[in-house]
């Protein structure tokens, strides 16, 4: 039997896996991006197994708004990616110092 | 139900599979096609917990737009990935302890939850009951009570359209372009040069 749980664990696993590669892949600023999307993934999924379990088709309306910022995102995030590249030759995440913050 | 439970178990374990492909991948080529099945891995769950029209735009949206945009970064870019994969496992103790912290620390979150009786989490999860079909209820809502979150949606994707274009716009030199405040200036006395040519010679 599935229940609410089994998909909120689902959603916590795949979460954890995309702050994991975040933490993994501190150079490649492209998987960086990707783990990104996968943490808005288990959101989703999340918004969604909460959707039918309160009976309420409203939770699909958010899951698609996390759906328009993430595509959103990744587009900004890969245009700043290319520029960058251009700049300095390198997607280096340790190397993105021009700002001296 | 026997075989909801299957399905279910199905394309979760290959969707935390492929997650895990993504961040652990040498290739970031692989890692964009394993991210792709982990997307369709979710959709089929979307379609397990009855959001159909989600499952479909999560399969046109990512697979169709952002992981063919990663795709071509990925190959458009000339980027040395050995070098970049330098130091993967001196932060993987870290990683795995903060990793392993943190899925513990969800699930005694859910497990208290459960037995703090706010409510019931024992009841099978069934898609919403209705006798209209999933797509038409959305529409249905997100054109009426959502309606200002849609066109919010709308400017925000504008605002990444007109952000990603102008970031990347090269500003290369040589280009003739038309200049149409110089053109509208113009008038006779500019325009037009009188030259006395005498008989027999060039200007």
């Amino acid at each position: 039997m599935i229940t609410l749980e089994h998909y909120l664990f689902l959603g916590a696993i795949i979460f954890t896996l995309g702050v994991l590669g975040i933490f993994l892949n501190k150079k490649n600023l492209i998987i960086i991006l990707m783990s990104i999307e996968l943490i808005l993934l288990s959101v989703n999924i999340n918004f969604i197994a909460f959707s039918a379990y309160i009976n309420d088709i409203s939770g699909q309306i958010f899951a698609m708004l996390t759906l328009t910022v993430a595509a959103a995102e990744a587009a900004i995030g890969l245009a700043i990616l290319v520029v960058f590249f251009r700049n300095l030759g390198s997607i280096e995440v340790n190397k993105i110092n021009q700002l001296k913050g | 139900m026997i075989l909801y439970s299957l399905t279910f178990y199905l394309f979760s374990s290959v969707a935390v599979l492929s997650a895990l492909m993504v961040i652990s991948a040498k290739n970031p080529v692989h890692s964009v096609l394993f991210l792709i099945l982990s997307f369709v891995n979710a959709s089929g769950l979307f379609v397990l917990l009855g959001a159909e029209f989600l499952a479909m735009i999560l399969v046109v949206v990512y697979v169709g737009a952002v992981a063919v945009l990663f795709l071509f970064v990925v190959m458009m870019l000339d980027i040395n990935f050995v070098k970049l994969r330098e130091g993967f496992l001196q932060y993987l103790p870290f990683g795995a302890l903060l990793g392993i912290v943190l899925v513990i620390e969800l699930g005694i979150l859910f497990l208290t939850d459960r037995s703090s009786n706010i409510y019931n989490n024992q009841t099978p999860l069934q898609p919403i009951v209705s006798e209209v079909e999933n797509t038409k209820m959305i529409g249905q809502i997100l054109y009426t009570e959502y309606f200002y979150l849609f066109q919010i949606c709308g400017i925000i994707l504008l605002v990444a359209m007109i952000g990603s274009i102008t970031l990347t716009l090269r500003d290369k030199g040589g280009v003739k372009r038309q200049n149409i405040d110089s053109q509208n200036t113009v008038d006779a006395s500019t325009a037009i040069e009188k030259k006395k040519v005498k008989i027999g010679e060039g200007i």
